[in-house]
């Protein structure tokens, strides 16, 4: 096999040019009047079949075997190449006008080849780059030419292409045959002294004399629904470029006068760097008629959508799906619906064996369009059959071992599934699927967190994996139960949320009580086949709890303890077992002894929670099943209980108004004998503050967060457990305090850029106030909450507010979406060796031990390789 | 100007320990990774640790410093002249 060593990058000289062209390219017309393309304009054929059927008359192929030929176009006079322009300015300035040797005296200049000739043999390249600079410094500073003696000007490149010197009677300008012919006197020994390579690219080759012209298949052009022709850009370039140059050769020709050659001269410069790159800084772009501008050679390869980032690395792919998404509970996390639609154009290739040759040919009669069915035959031989225009009887009837069949999308296929951004491995996870009616694709609400997905809109891609080793590997290590830990840190991203985690709060209640019927509701759900435990309440009525409902799911041998959220509010802790706010919660031998469930024993991103423990004690499949039953139950319940918040819920007494109303006038007097004291001069500014500042700063910690710390005092004497907001709150399904403060009672303080809000009109925010007021009022202080409504100047300043959060949010996913690209591009090829270091793929060690302790985060207790704790409450129970 | 004072960098609290393998405990180390010294990471000779230990290029260097998440942690370095050639390096 051969392989690649090296690739070195050069410069086409004209010669080569020359040589690899087919033709001159001499015509700017393309066409004749009969449509065919005209011998020796930039259509010509012989540049490659591009037709269907036609035959290139260079090589004989059709256009699938024709590589495409160039041609070339022999300009009138050279022009400067734009991308050189930056490399023909060192030449220029480090080298004799008159001569074309470097400007360096001849002792020097031997001394320097010695050297780079040293440094090259010992390959120390940083030492060489450094040497080439120090040259070139040194060279072009030079004022006469050692060499001939010569006088030297200042050289400048008005860029992108324009060469002046700086003579005693002006700026003179260099014209391309100028800069050419100088380029030329160049030795090659200096040309390598100032780290160029004579061999690959001698710096004359910079200025063109002739212009290779690319293949017609680089250039296509398309054909309208109307029946006219229309031109690839390059082709409309190349055809500008052939105009001007043949107009300016008839000029050199006839002798017309200088300023008109000239002219044209530049004009043909124009489009020679425009052809190459059309955003060149400095000059116009090239448009269309229409007012488009043209898509040079540096456009078809550079940014998001260039050859390199759109088409070279960002591929498209078959076998995919894209719809969609919306939420289904009676999904396995492991699953996703898809569309009955979707699955009659997604395929497996299956073998057919003895064992399923009947199946097959069930599929086979079925056809594409009724599912279950299959699309295509492939025989034996290799060919391919559409079922969609064949006997389907005939061919499941030949139907033997040795035959594949593309057949639809079924139950318990694998198939990998993703949400953009994929900013981390679990964005792309295997499901198994679940063919669904209806046109969207199904998901647990569980899995959203990985994806960071939620059903406002937002679309997902499916791929269906061809081959068994495909399959085997999704099914082994993308399935989504093999990412409940992230590795991100050691603990499950995936878990209960939102009304998963109120539902389970409100079953594992000390005050739920549930009747025969209701605990086999519930039970039923989940699936679950087994006697009822004995009733905790025998008289008047049978009676379970939750906690007994939830105990049937866990493992016969598994301890636990934790606090449960609730207990992060001071009156709702407990410090024993001994515990009447039932905020312990205490799992031994498999039954829930007390504790309410919450956010910290079944939520997301929640290490150390129940799925946490089942994981790693029991395996992944065990925390799924748990998962896929119980969490069904939870939310059962909360539609059985009926859960939901309304208005009534967030009101508070008349008296506890006053107290609050009391307390915002204080705040307020506070403030105005703050801004008094600053009027007269005697407030004292804090270290490093003016006293502006000092004044602001102080404002706004009165009026936020003191505020709503009073505020929030008395308010929380009305909100019990009783109130679903505060459960919700509480349990941290959904919302906090603040939130309940701001909607109950008061939102306080507006900020912007952490600061009152002034801006607007001229000393004040808004023309309802006197310029230069102070006030609270008057710089976005809000006194009301929801319940009681805004007025309409405080609903503005709480817009205004809320704006810079959603800048913020807009600002940091671009920043963050740049950030991710150049960290993956810089680790991309580093990986974990089997003897725990990290190498690059050519072996450079990176880390001698992965991490300096060698964890895996996604197997260790967030970033700890054991848990003592954990080891201990498993062995001796939940008593510590 | 102030006379330089003589400080070695090797006592500063920031600065981890360096020493200079053997013969012997280099070829053991290198065998141990199974590496060749050039896929080390590399030390230029002229890094201030380096010159305090009085290493040479060709030498290679033992890092012992504290690890938040290992407690102590040990590192390799080759010491040669130019650290840039390990870009070239690669084949």
């Amino acid at each position: 096999m051969y392989r690649i060593k090296s690739i070195k990058f050069g410069i086409l000289s004209p010669d080569e040019i020359r040589k690899m062209s087919v033709t001159n390219i001499i015509t700017s017309d393309v066409y004749d009047n009969d449509g065919a393309p005209v011998d020796g304009g930039v259509m010509d054929k012989r540049l490659g079949a591009i037709e269907p059927r036609e035959v290139c008359p260079i090589c004989g192929n059709t256009r699938d075997e024709c590589p495409g030929h160039f041609g070339h176009i022999e300009l009138a006079k050279p022009v400067i190449h734009a991308g050189f322009s930056k490399h023909i300015l060192v030449y220029l300035k480090s080298t004799c006008r008159v001569c074309g040797r470097i400007k360096l005296p001849e002792n020097e200049r031997q001394q320097y080849l010695k050297l780079l000739k040293d440094l090259e043999d010992l390959n120390l390249k940083y030492l060489v780059k450094r040497l080439h600079e120090f040259i070139r410094k040194k060279a072009s500073a030079q004022q006469t030419c050692p060499h001939c003696g010569a006088p030297q000007y200042k050289i400048k490149l008005d860029k992108p292409h324009t060469f002046y010197e700086e003579r005693e009677e002006g700026l003179v300008k260099l014209t391309p045959a100028e800069v050419r012919s100088r380029l030329e006197k160049i030795p090659d020994d200096d040309v390598r002294l100032l780290g160029g390579d004579p061999k690959e690219a001698r710096p004359e080759w910079m200025v063109l004399t002739v212009l290779p012209v690319p293949p017609r298949a680089v250039r296509p052009s398309i054909l309208l629904e109307t029946g006219i022709r229309s031109e690839d850009d390059l082709t409309h370039k190349l055809v500008d470029i052939i105009r001007v140059n043949n107009r300016l050769r008839e000029h050199v020709e006839t002798g017309a006068p200088n300023a008109l050659i000239e002219d044209e001269w530049e004009l043909l410069q124009y489009h020679v760097t425009t052809y190459f790159d059309n955003e060149a800084p400095g000059i116009p772009q090239a448009k269309h008629r229409t007012g488009k501008t043209l898509k040079g050679i540096a456009q078809r390869l550079k940014g998001k959508e260039g050859r390199f980032r759109g088409n070279l690395r960002g591929k498209r792919v078959d076998f995919s799906a894209r719809t969609v998404i919306s939420p289904d509970p009676n999904l396995s996390i492991n699953e996703v619906g898809v569309p009955e639609a979707v699955a009659k154009i997604l395929t497996v290739p299956e073998k057919v064996t003895p064992w399923n040759v009947e199946e097959l040919r069930k599929l086979v009669l079925n056809g594409p369009d009724k599912w279950p069915g299959a699309n295509y035959v492939i025989r034996p031989d290799g060919r391919k059959i559409s079922l969609k225009f064949v006997d389907r009887k005939a061919v499941a009837e030949s139907l033997a071992p040795g035959f594949i069949v593309e057949r639809h999308l079924l139950d318990g296929d694998i198939v990998l599934f993703n949400r953009q951004p994929s900013l981390h491995r679990i964005s792309v996870m295997a499901h198994v699927v679940r063919v669904l009616p209806y046109k969207t694709f199904r998901l647990n609400l569980l899995v959203c967190p990985p994806y960071n997905a939620d059903f406002d809109g937002d679309e997902m891609n499916l791929h269906v994996p061809q081959s068994e080793e495909a399959r085997a590997e999704a099914r082994i290590l993308m399935l989504v139960e093999k990412h409940i830990l992230t590795p991100r840190y050691g603990g499950p991203i995936i878990g209960g949320l939102q009304d998963y985690i109120s539902g389970a709060f409100l079953l594992t209640n000390k005050s739920t009580l549930l009747t025969k019927g209701e605990v086999i509701d519930l039970l039923s759900v989940a699936g679950y086949r087994g006697p009822l435990p004995e009733p905790a309440i025998l008289k008047p009525a049978q009676y379970w709890t939750g906690k007994q409902v939830v105990s049937l799911f866990l493992p016969r041998d598994f301890n636990y303890k934790r606090n449960a959220k609730i207990a992060s509010a001071s009156a709702l802790r407990c410090i024993d077992e001994d515990c009447p706010h039932d905020s312990i919660v205490i799992i031994k031998k498999g039954l829930l002894l007390e504790g309410v469930l919450d956010k910290a024993t079944i939520g997301r991103e929640e290490p150390e929670n129940i799925i946490h423990w089942l994981i790693k004690e029991y395996g992944e499949d065990v925390a799924r099943k748990f998962m896929d039953d119980v969490y069904k139950i939870f939310i059962r319940f909360s539609e059985m209980y009926g859960f939901t918040m309304s208005y009534y819920h967030l009101m508070i007494p008349p008296e506890a108004r006053e107290r609050i109303r009391n307390i915002i006038e204080e705040k307020k007097r506070e403030v105005d004998r703050l801004i008094e004291e600053f009027k007269a001069g005697r407030l004292i500014p804090k270290p490093g503050k003016t006293v502006e500042e000092t004044l602001e700063d102080e404002i706004i910690d009165l009026l936020s967060k003191r505020l709503l710390d009073e505020v929030a005092d008395v308010i929380t004497p009305y909100f019990t457990l009783a109130n679903p907001v505060i459960v919700m709150a509480r349990t941290g399904s959904r919302g906090n305090p603040i939130n309940l403060t701001q909607m109950a009672a008061i939102l306080g303080q507006q900020t912007v850029r952490g600061k009152r809000l002034t801006r607007g009109y001229l000393n004040r925010s808004l023309p309802h106030f006197k310029p230069g007021d102070l006030g609270p009022e008057a710089r976005g202080f809000v006194a009301r909450g929801f319940v009681n409504g805004l007025s309409p100047v405080e609903m503005f300043f709480h817009a205004a507010g809320g704006r810079e959060g959603l800048i913020d949010t807009a600002v940091r996913t671009s920043q963050s979406g740049y950030m991710q690209r150049r960290l993956i591009n810089a680790l991309q090829d580093v990986r974990v060796d089997v003897d725990g270091t990290v190498k690059t793929t050519t072996g450079e060690i990176i880390q001698f031990k992965y991490g300096e302790d060698g964890v895996d985060p996604m197997k260790s207790d967030h970033g700890k390789a054991v848990n003592v704790d954990r080891v201990v409450q498993k062995v001796v129970g939940w008593r510590l | 100007m102030s006379e330089k004072k003589d400080i070695n960098i090797l006592e500063h609290v920031l600065v981890p320990k360096h020493e200079i393998l053997s013969p012997e405990e280099a070829v053991e180390v290198l065998r141990k990774l199974g590496v060749s010294p050039k896929n080390l990471p590399w030390i230029s000779v002229d890094d201030p640790a380096a010159k305090a230990i009085g290493a040479k290029p060709g030498d290679i260097i033992r890092i012992i410093r504290k690890s938040p998440t290992a407690g102590v942690s040990v590192a390799y370095r080759y010491v040669v002249v130019d650290v840039s050639r390990k870009e070239a390096s690669v084949e």
